[in-house]
């Protein structure tokens, strides 16, 4: 199984990658999580990656090889695209953060991404995570409410996803980040 | 027990295992996580040296007084750290020296691509390079028997992705080893010429010995597979090598310093066609070479950037994945300074008074991008002070009077402080900027002399810059409030016109900072005055956005600095109070 994780730094991508990689540990796959730490947490783009299985070498996603890839940002989606495998399945956080070269006038903020997503030969899944982190009780909640779509579309048992949260998110913010899992693997 | 870590993690883990008792180093990533997981195992003495040269030195103090060390830096440290390098492979050591180094291909992070191996060859030292988090924490025990077997410090080679890639690891129990017995040996630890040219002669004699040791050690490993292609290869490239093509031979490389002629020699004859698939530069390949066989290496691998699956499935597969197609166009999302970031008021002023700015390596080099363009160069940890009296000696006072250089509190201690005595002491006119914003930000919020703590979190005396700066003779220091822009634009005015060295620091904690707590308030456009001048949008704060007529602040970012207030001349931007 490979995951890419698309997102913005600061967003919780590495957290995220630590969830799904404790998940594979519990279910006792060999896995491998790849982040890049440093700049790119300033507001940057950010990519990390999750491979488990029964021997897993590289801790990088091919590109063209990502079962999943799972995006906290529209514009980060597209930028990662590559990695998705054909028919792989696309988890988008619909919120759209502007780059600063969009802030800055530079640039447009692509508006027809929804219409070329729907285009491509994959499993498309948009959710607006934000309105889900934000009813969960916090707005850093994107990450789990995301993962709790993740999880309805794996043929992982959900407990699984649950303990994994749990060992992996502090326990202050646990009761907030299970709601938001919840209320994501609950939609649809 | 199984648990997954970090590569850095599994190195610290590896540190506590093997009973280490003292460890140093100068945060820089990717191998500040090293420090900062030693820190958590109360039977290390950890702490964090202003720079990789004193983290080295203390180290090396604490391996000859008998104690197992660790040192951790990033490459472009151990340029800092070359000159003790290159002496203590002569002293040796006592207890293990392990001198951990994580080098940047890609440079994910980073001013440069460096190959750490040269300087296991250049020093004579042995480098070990593991490929995932259980190889990290073995090559530490390692590294440190073989430190001791050969006394000699041992090179441990990382990469971004064996230092930022998680993967299972097997705890053990720790070995105390406890301190070795010290013993005065001035002829093996005083570096004079006639202790060392006798030491000289036993370093090429241990470089053969370990030359012997590399032909047998197990972590250089032979797999036999298919004798069609065999691949020599090291590190991370190993695993990409081994998703690609499962039924190749490899020789794996655990020690890439020196090298086992023999064995690779056995390899080659034993397979078609021999690959060399090393990251970076072609060390391995030109060694073989050297030895008088043909290989095949960088004339098909990239010399820079990281390797990959996908480099290695078309050189040897001739194969190209299909991908989805790319969506052109897209606008690019670099880091940006923070919503309220210290270092955003002090860059604007320089901006608008059109100084030549001299900068330096942390968070603030980000102020060299759009839409600030505030900085000129950067080149190293703490160049900016040398290189602004550099322009002086270069151009004359006059320009001294319209530059200025920028560093870091962090990056001050770390090396900016001796470029300040050299302009004291040569009699410059420069104006230096302390941008204090009381921690190391850009590796992650750690502990430095600015701070009031240690690595550990213990209280612990602040160095005071204006304290310094009269000590060593500057007689104009001014202190500045970072949010302040009238005063910051006078302040910078008058000490680039004085005609003699002058201190600015900048104060404003980084808003990231743990336990900074910021007012309860935000600010808010007021649509009745805002006429879409766009001026709010130069401070290139991510808080604000212009949405086509007038601007707009996302409330969830700002964290009411109050610096676009000052800049937006329409008195468009309102303090709004949160419950
Ligand atoms: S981490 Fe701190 S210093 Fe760095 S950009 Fe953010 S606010 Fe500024
Ligand atoms: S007050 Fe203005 S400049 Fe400061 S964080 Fe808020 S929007 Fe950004």
């Amino acid at each position: 199984m490979n995951i890419v994780i698309a997102a913005v730094g600061g967003q919780g991508a590495v957290l995220t990658s630590k969830i799904l990689g404790t998940l594979a540990q519990n279910i006792g796959k060999d896995v491998k999580v790849s982040e890049v730490h440093g700049m790119s947490q300033r507001g940057g783009s950010v990519i990390a990656y999750v491979r488990f299985g029964d021997n897993v070498y590289s801790p990088v996603v091919e590109k063209g090889t990502a079962d999943i890839l799972l995006a906290f940002e529209m514009l980060e989606g597209a930028r990662y695209i590559e990695y998705l495998k054909e028919n792989g399945t696309l988890i988008v956080n619909t919120q759209r953060i502007n780059p600063m070269p969009v802030i800055t006038g530079e640039m447009m903020y692509p508006d027809d991404l929804d219409d070329k997503f729907k285009n491509l030969s994959i499993n498309y899944i948009p959710v607006d995570a934000l309105s889900i982190a934000k009813s969960a009780g916090t707005i850093k909640a994107v990450n789990v409410a995301l993962i709790g779509v993740l999880a309805k579309n794996s043929s992982i048992e959900k407990d699984e996803w649950i303990k994994a949260i749990k060992d992996t998110v502090p326990e202050k913010f646990l009761e907030l980040n299970l709601n938001a899992f919840e209320m994501g693997y609950r939609l649809k | 027990m199984k648990k997954l870590m970090l590569g850095n993690e599994a190195v610290a883990r590896g540190a506590y295992e093997a009973g280490v008792l003292v460890a140093t180093a100068y945060p820089g990533t990717p191998s500040t996580e090293v420090t900062e997981y030693i820190a958590n195992y109360s039977d290390i003495k950890s702490q964090w040296s202003v720079n990789e040269k004193v983290a080295l030195e203390v180290g090396i103090g604490s391996a000859i007084a008998g104690a197992r060390t660790v040192v951790s830096m990033k490459h472009v440290g151990l340029n800092v750290a070359a000159d003790p390098l290159m002496t203590v492979s002569y002293t040796g050591i006592n207890a293990g020296l392990l001198i951990v180094v994580a080098d940047d291909p890609s440079m994910h992070s980073s001013q440069n691509e460096q190959d750490t191996r040269y300087y296991g060859i250049f020093a004579k030292i042995p480098v070990l390079e593991p490929s995932n988090s259980q190889e990290c924490k073995d090559y530490v025990k390692l590294g440190l028997e073989i430190s001791e077997k050969y006394d000699t410090p041992v090179i441990l080679r990382l990469g971004t992705r064996v230092s930022h890639s998680q993967s299972l690891v097997e705890l053990k129990e720790r070995n105390e080893v406890g301190l070795k017995s010290y013993d005065y040996n001035p002829s093996k630890y005083i570096s004079a010429p006639i202790n060392m040219r006798k030491r000289r002669v036993l370093v090429d004699e241990r470089l053969l010995n370990l030359e012997k040791e590399a032909e047998s050690i197990s972590i250089n490993e032979i797999e036999y597979n298919s004798k069609k292609i065999g691949i020599i290869t090291s590190g991370v490239a190993y695993n990409y090598a081994k998703d690609v093509v499962l039924d190749a031979s490899f020789l794996k490389l655990g020690m890439t310093y020196p090298l086992p002629t023999n064995k690779i020699a056995e390899f080659i004859n034993s397979c078609d066609t021999v690959y060399v698939f090393e990251e970076l530069e072609p060390i391995t390949e030109q060694k073989i070479r050297s030895m008088g066989y043909n290989v095949i290496g960088k004339e098909v691998f990239p010399i820079s950037g990281e390797l990959s699956c996908e480099i290695l499935r078309k050189v040897l597969l001739n194969e190209i994945k299909e991908v989805l197609p790319p969506f052109e166009g897209l606008p690019q999302r670099p880091p940006v300074l923070c919503p309220g970031c210290h270092h955003r008021g002090p860059f604007y002023i320089l901006k608008k008074l059109k100084l030549h700015v001299a900068g330096d390596i942390g968070c603030y080099t980000l102020g060299g991008f759009a839409p600030l363009n505030a900085i000129d160069t950067t080149i190293c940890m703490g160049a900016s002070v040398g290189m602004a009296h550099g322009f002086e000696q270069a151009r004359g006072i006059d320009f001294a009077k319209k530059s200025v250089a920028v560093i870091g509190d962090s990056t001050f201690w770390h090396s900016g402080v001796s470029g300040l005595i050299d302009i004291v002491y040569n009699k410059g006119h420069s104006t230096v900027i302390i941008l204090d914003n009381s921690v190391t930000a850009m590796t992650g919020h750690q502990e430095n002399p600015s701070t009031g703590k240690t690595l550990s979190g213990e209280d612990t005396p602040v160095i005071d810059f204006e304290a310094l700066g009269k000590s060593i003779g500057i007689r104009r220091t001014r202190v500045v409030d970072a949010y302040d822009l009238m005063e910051l634009e006078k302040v910078i005015k008058e000490e680039t016109n004085a005609e003699e060295p002058s201190l600015i620091i900048t104060k404003r904690p980084c808003i990231l900072k743990k336990g900074i707590k910021f007012d309860f308030k935000t600010y808010v456009i007021d649509e009745n005055n805002c006429n879409g001048c766009k001026l709010c949008l130069k401070i290139g704060c991510p808080a604000i956005s212009f949405d086509g007529k007038i601007a707009r602040i996302n409330t969830a970012l700002c964290v009411g600095c109050g610096l676009c207030k000052d800049v937006c001349k329409f008195s468009a931007i309102d303090i709004e109070v949160k419950q």
